[in-house]
């Protein structure tokens, strides 16, 4: 790390950490402000309805949170988004990245077609769905359904956490092949070249050399949706209000109706500090698991 | 060199020339809903910018959720972003007792105070004084097509009962043909689907709290009603019943999917209007149904225009609100945008005007409606809270998101009204508790 300057001072051991110092400082700043709010709020009665009832309130909060059967079917709700969207993200996304390497004509507009739905803001896609995919008498589905000679399926009421994922997975699945894509880029064509020569079968030669190859990729994949999805808002915002009941009601969204609908900070932001732990715990498997691919 | 140097001095001269000039007028901020009588308010800007020069106007116009949101954080958190705000029947009495808003003492004489309504004047007073000025008025109605009811051969009496509601909607309900039975309200919220099924339930005979603050979400009476409108809207409703409110069932019955609806009078100077109705020539109308009592069976809201406390500009405010609810504005937006837009509900002189009666053949059912609901007497047994279709304490909110998520899962079938009810008992008790109305 010690490497000499032009001006002959060597720049490491105490002299970086005082540059550092000010860029380290901003940064906790930014972060531990906001999180000892969120701390402090979550130990307080704080209903902006009821200006009269303040003052601490020790583990209140919590206690009404953790006896909430509505934190539990949240939690549940939200492991499972997280989970299927990340299965279907994930196998169809490989899937997809083989076929995309191949050589086929248009594959160029093939291929920016199918990464497009990723640039398309959440809401947006979640309204076009919501009217024109999944509405039971206008919507597309629906229509191809009647040509079936099948009912319509009323995708919100009666399987509302199916659409959710189905969302959420058409979104996030051109991210997954993206990275998968460039991934398959890397991978040596002598060495399939290779194979194939010894007498390996396409089937064989994706579980044997591209998978492992596409081993950290994936990981990197898993890693970096399991951020972005434990939050998902905007698709159930738009779509469900987190209903018919609880169905799609997952931590954001409560969240949300305890900070926003019921106006009680006190509960939101109890309800904020599990999030925050229950993402804390993700982030440690998930971190360690990269980590251990990463230095294969 | 001298180019760079003059060019600051020019932006500062005119900085300063801008500044002078918006001193002269008050600028006030007017949060308000998207509905369509308040977009024809926002399209009147320029009229009551020339009648007073020196006040101009700045609007926020916002879908009803996301205001009521953006206005409670802002009032409670004394954020003073607003000088005006739109809010209900629901909020001006919990808001004006805690001193958030600025009360309307001393209105000019010709206001003329006593012309308002008096259902709608006591809804939005506190310690008898009105803390918000009415800008529309609403309860709620029956709305039929005539040419269906012709063709079945039935009579509309002038106030059915649910039972004969329920009969016919049975009796004409052809989904092949896309003509529905019966919508109503089913988008979870405590002012869309429980406001409802709130009349519905008080019609039923049932209240939400006893006289102690005790829910009774799981009495007889709210399975009865529950049922019931489980049971009538899921098997004679439109498909996805269960995420329309207000706005989509208004569409569907203007391009005339449903036999029947009920809901908000309000509705129907647009659903009259041709323009925007495929049925307004068959369209009918009679009281909203009851079961076992009359009481509550229809609701009252009116949307309000009121000033914070906090507020730095109320002079100017004070003058925008008088405008806005005044005789003069309902005169004006009659002879501009016909006189089927005028806002309705508000002043007993509306419905003395012979051109809006002539324009409006649902006026008489209106004024009716208005006057019989009385927030204050709106269950059969004695209540502890004012409100027809709501109560009137700040935990309502959240109780009525809540309970009207679980009456959604019910409709579809995620789970039976009975479980359904069981869950809204718990889950209000919790709350009740928790604001210690209940040990």
């Amino acid at each position: 790390m010690n490497k000499t300057r032009a001006s002959g001072r060597t720049v490491g051991g105490l002299r970086t950490l005082s540059l550092q110092a000010p860029a380290v400082t901003l940064l906790l700043v930014w972060m531990l402000v906001p999180l000892g709010m969120t701390l402090w709020f979550s130990l307080q009665r704080y209903n902006l309805l009821m200006p009269g009832m303040t003052g601490f309130a020790g583990l209140e909060n919590y206690e009404y949170l953790f006896t909430d059967p509505a934190l539990w079917s949240a939690m549940g709700t939200t492991l499972l988004l997280v989970g299927w969207v990340l299965v279907i993200t994930v196998v169809g996304g490989t899937l997809l990245a083989v076929l995309f390497q191949q050589d086929f004509a248009g594959r160029g507009i093939a291929r920016v077609l199918a990464i497009s739905p990723f640039f398309v803001m959440p809401t947006v896609s979640a309204l076009v769905w919501k009217n024109m995919m999944m509405h039971p008498s206008n919507g597309v589905l629906s229509w191809v359904a009647e040509t079936f000679g099948l009912p319509a399926v009323d995708w919100f009421s009666s399987l509302p956490l199916t659409s959710i994922i189905i969302i959420v997975a058409w979104q996030w699945l051109p991210f997954a092949l993206l990275i998968l894509l460039t991934a398959m880029q890397s991978l040596d064509d002598d060495q399939v070249e290779a194979a194939r020569m010894d007498g390996a079968g396409p089937v064989a030669i994706f579980f044997f050399i591209t998978l492992p190859h596409l081993k950290r990729a994936i990981s990197v994949v898993i890693m970096i949706e399991m951020i972005f999805l434990l939050t998902i808002f905007a698709e159930i915002f738009v779509t469900t209000s987190g209903g018919p009941g609880l169905a799609t009601t997952n931590l954001a969204y409560l969240i949300y109706i305890q900070a926003l609908l019921n106006f009680d900070v006190g509960m939101a932001s109890a309800g904020g500090v599990v999030a925050i732990i229950l993402a804390n715990i993700v982030a440690i498997f998930l971190v360690r698991m990269v980590a251990r691919n990463l230095e294969d | 060199m001298k180019l760079t140097r003059s060019l600051p001095m020019a932006t500062l001269a005119a900085a300063i020339a801008s500044a002078s000039q918006a001193q002269a007028q008050t600028e006030i901020t007017v949060a308000t809903v998207n509905n369509n009588d308040m977009v024809i308010m926002q399209s009147l800007t320029d009229q009551f910018e020339q009648a007073n020069p020196d006040i101009k106007l700045d609007w926020v116009v916002l879908e009803e959720n996301v205001l009521r949101q953006r206005l409670t954080t802002d009032i409670a958190t004394e954020g003073g972003q607003f000088d005006v705000m739109t809010i209900g029947t629901y909020e001006v009495p919990i808001w004006a007792e805690r001193g958030w808003l600025a009360a309307f003492d001393n209105l000019p004489e010709g206001y003329d105070e006593e012309d308002l309504l008096k259902s709608v004047r006591n809804g939005l007073s506190h310690d008898c004084t009105l803390h918000a000025l009415p800008f529309y008025g609403e309860s709620s109605m029956l709305y039929y097509r005539t040419d269906l009811f012709d063709e079945h051969g039935i009579d509309m009496p002038e106030q059915p009962s649910w039972e004969e509601v329920r009969d016919w909607a049975a009796e004409i309900h052809d989904p092949d043909n896309e003509t529905f039975g019966i919508c109503l309200r089913g988008k979870p919220g405590w002012g869309e689907n429980m406001a409802f099924v709130s009349t519905l339930v008080n019609t039923f005979g049932g209240r939400w709290f006893d006289e102690d603050w005790n829910p009774e979400l799981d009495s007889p009476e709210w399975q009865e009603a529950i049922s019931f409108y489980v049971d009538l809207l899921g098997n004679y409703g439109p498909p996805g019943a269960s995420s329309n409110g207000f706005n989509e069932n208004q569409a569907l019955f203007s391009s005339g999917k449903c036999a029947m609806w009920v809901d908000a009078t309000s509705a129907a100077g647009r659903i009259f209007n041709p323009d925007e109705s495929s049925v307004a020539d068959q369209l009918g109308f009679s009281q909203a149904p009851v079961a076992e009592t009359p009481k509550g069976s229809h609701w009252l809201w009116s949307w309000a225009l009121a000033i914070p406390a906090s507020s730095e500009k109320q002079e100017a405010a004070r003058t925008f609100v008088e405008w806005a609810t005044s005789k003069e504005y309902i005169e004006l937006v009659g002879e501009t945008e016909g006189w089927t837009s005028v806002p309705p509900g508000t002043r007993t002189s509306t419905y003395e005007d012979e051109r809006y009666i002539e324009a409006a053949p649902f006026a008489d059912f209106v004024l009716e409606a208005m006057q019989g609901a009385d927030p204050t007497d709106s269950t059969l047994k004695p209540s502890p809270y004012i409100g027809v279709q709501f109560v009137g304490i700040p935990e309502f909110q959240a109780i009525g998101t809540q309970v009207g998520q679980t009456i959604a899962s019910a409709l579809t079938g995620d789970a039976s009204v009975e479980q359904a009810l069981q869950s809204a008992q718990q889950a209000t008790e919790r709350t009740m508790k928790r604001a210690g109305y209940l040990d």
